[in-house]
């Protein structure tokens, strides 16, 4: 196979050297990380942020007069400025910090839905959405008497947009629906989405997990009400998220957790809470993961989201064209706006037989329901093998991976 | 080199794994499907993975088993190791079956070495020994086996 000259206009980026953690063997072979789509690894960039604020500036945050407190604030703040210009929100106000997509979700569920909810009102979802983005709204509706309602998706692992639409009726308080399917890659159409909610007053919730790393995302262009993501999937640490919210929709919320932080007073029957986005950061939070997502924020733009999205958008139709070429691999997901991700089939290997064959040969993958089992029930599989791309993989990478998928097939002919 | 925990494998490690009768009853599984005779059904779940399998026995008035069948989905490893737990507890006492469970999780596990028992044809299942993620495929039908005897009234999930 031919290598794109680095020298001609190749897509590819080379930012292999930034990720320490891929410069090691498994099971005696080079590492093929082929499984960014779960977590994707961090650049010496984001490790050396955290590493320095635990070297240098550790203290509470919001509190202390001392400088090291100052010093924390300043950079736990910082990183919220930057994910304010990263996803274009209007105001810091708008940027709540989390520990992940689930809790922004759930965040969003328990403050805004429940209060708002009763019998005869409905949630929608889609039938493509990650387990988290389908049981918070489960519980929701449990707890209210709210109907939940799915949205059907095509063979092709794509939305059924008109069905979507006809759904899309006055009892319907949300929307919550995925920028992009962890599960199979497929791309919404999540602008065309909002407007058609809008027109029904609809509040829209996009949970943008997947849709952060891979392209750039203008919260104000899409027009959603409320935009879940996860640090861990852009490079950044786990157990950081964000909820970018509508400031006037955050405004008329209650809290969700009451603790420190998010008080202005307290008195010992009740307290004057905190203003935006104070309100809902309860407790001292995840100082050091945020300020290595900051850091993150920095490393994608530094390469430029386009970039990016060129970078794997080119990969992504190698890999298809390579897996394809082998005899008994049937893609799963196909729909026509695609990114990053390639769900397969191979004869009838079970997908966790794949996993431990690949692993064997230094490639990492996903195996099994991808926390999206209603997507798998939708094509009656148990579950498939996934490989997903970020920006450190290569045409190598995608090599060795059609290597392995052969040795899979010659173990088990 | 990786200095991880996790020792690096051979491809022995993996033939070991795959061996050939371990394939042969994943895709040939013995004792496939429903048994209309069944009087003991449970399911094992492994939801690390969604994979689900139901065992069904047919336990006489004297606590033998008679039949035994199972269906379900699962990879390689769990397929074989429910077929080949099929053959050898059909014709035995609950009893004797229960010793068994003991005698192939802990060969499986690691924890002891059969407790001195031959397992015979149930050997080939050592190989995931040397695969961590992997030795809950092995052992899921031998808890579905153990749920099945020990709670007669209702179908149980193992996990």
């Amino acid at each position: 196979m031919s290598q794109p000259n680095p020298q001609s206009s190749s897509p590819l980026l080379d930012v292999r050297a930034d990720f320490p953690v891929l410069d090691q063997d498994v099971n005696g072979k080079p590492l093929v990380y082929l499984d960014s789509a779960a977590s994707a690894q961090q650049p010496r960039q984001v490790i050396d942020a955290v590493a320095d604020y635990h070297l240098k500036d550790h203290a509470n945050v919001h509190r202390g007069v001392h400088t090291l407190s100052q010093r924390a604030t300043d950079a736990f703040e910082g990183a919220r400025d930057r994910i304010v210009e990263f996803v274009n929100a209007n105001s810091r106000k708008e940027i709540i910090l989390t520990a992940g997509t689930t809790e922004s979700i759930n965040l969003v569920a328990q403050s805004f839905a429940r209060p708002r909810l009763g019998k005869g009102d409905k949630i929608l979802v889609t039938h493509l959405e990650h387990h988290s983005n389908m049981v918070p709204w489960q519980l929701v509706c449990e707890q209210t008497g709210a109907e939940l309602v799915v949205a059907p998706i095509d063979d092709h692992g794509q939305l059924m947009l008109d069905e979507l639409r006809e759904l899309m009726t006055p009892d319907v308080l949300l929307l919550a629906v995925g920028h992009v399917s962890n599960a199979l890659g497929t791309v919404n159409p999540v602008k065309d989405i909002v407007g058609w909610a809008k027109q029904q007053d609809i509040t829209v919730l996009v949970d943008g997990a997947q849709g952060v790393p891979h392209m750039d995302i203008d919260v104000q262009d899409l027009g959603c009400d409320f935009y879940a993501f996860s640090g861990h999937k852009m490079y950044g640490p786990t157990g950081t998220g964000v909820l970018y919210g509508r400031e006037e929709l955050l405004e008329e919320m209650p809290p969700w957790q009451g603790g420190g932080d998010m008080i202005l007073e307290v008195f010992v029957d009740r307290s004057v809470f905190n203003e935006l986005p104070y309100k809902f950061e309860a407790g001292t939070p995840n100082i050091a993961g945020i300020v290595g997502l900051g850091a993150a924020v920095d490393y994608l733009r530094g390469i430029g989201p386009e970039r990016v999205a060129a970078h794997e958008h080119y990969l992504l139709d190698y890999m298809t064209e390579q897996l394809t070429a082998i005899e008994g691999l049937k893609p799963i997901g196909t729909a026509e706006h695609k990114t990053s991700v390639l769900s397969f089939m191979l004869d009838d290997i079970h997908p966790h037989d794949i996993g431990t064959i690949l692993d064997h040969e230094g490639v990492a993958i996903r195996t099994g329901h991808h926390c999206a089992m209603p997507v798998m029930q939708r094509f009656g599989l148990p579950g498939t093998a996934r490989a997903s791309l970020g920006v450190y993989n290569s045409t190598d990478d995608v090599d060795r991976l059609a290597n392995a998928l052969l040795t899979a097939k010659r173990l088990f002919a | 080199m990786s200095s991880g925990h996790v020792q690096s494998l051979s491809s022995d490690e993996l033939r070991e794994l795959y061996r050939s009768l371990i394939l042969d009853h994943a895709k040939n599984p013995r004792h496939f499907g429903k048994l209309d005779t069944a009087t003991h059904t449970s399911e094992g779940i492994n939801p690390l993975c969604g994979d689900k399998l139901r065992l069904q026995l047919e336990v006489d008035a004297e606590h033998r088993i008679r039949d035994a069948a199972f269906e379900g989905t699962g990879c390689a490893i769990s397929v074989a190791s429910a077929s080949l737990l099929t053959e050898t507890i059909i014709g035995l006492h609950e009893d004797e079956a229960l010793a068994w469970f003991d005698d192939v999780t802990s060969h499986l596990t690691g924890t002891s070495d059969a407790n001195g028992r031959d397992l015979g044809k149930l050997q080939a299942l050592g190989g995931v020994r040397d695969f961590p993620a992997r030795v809950k495929c092995a052992t899921l039908a031998w808890h579905a086996l153990r749920s099945a005897i020990e709670n007669t009234d209702e179908p149980v999930s193992t996990e």
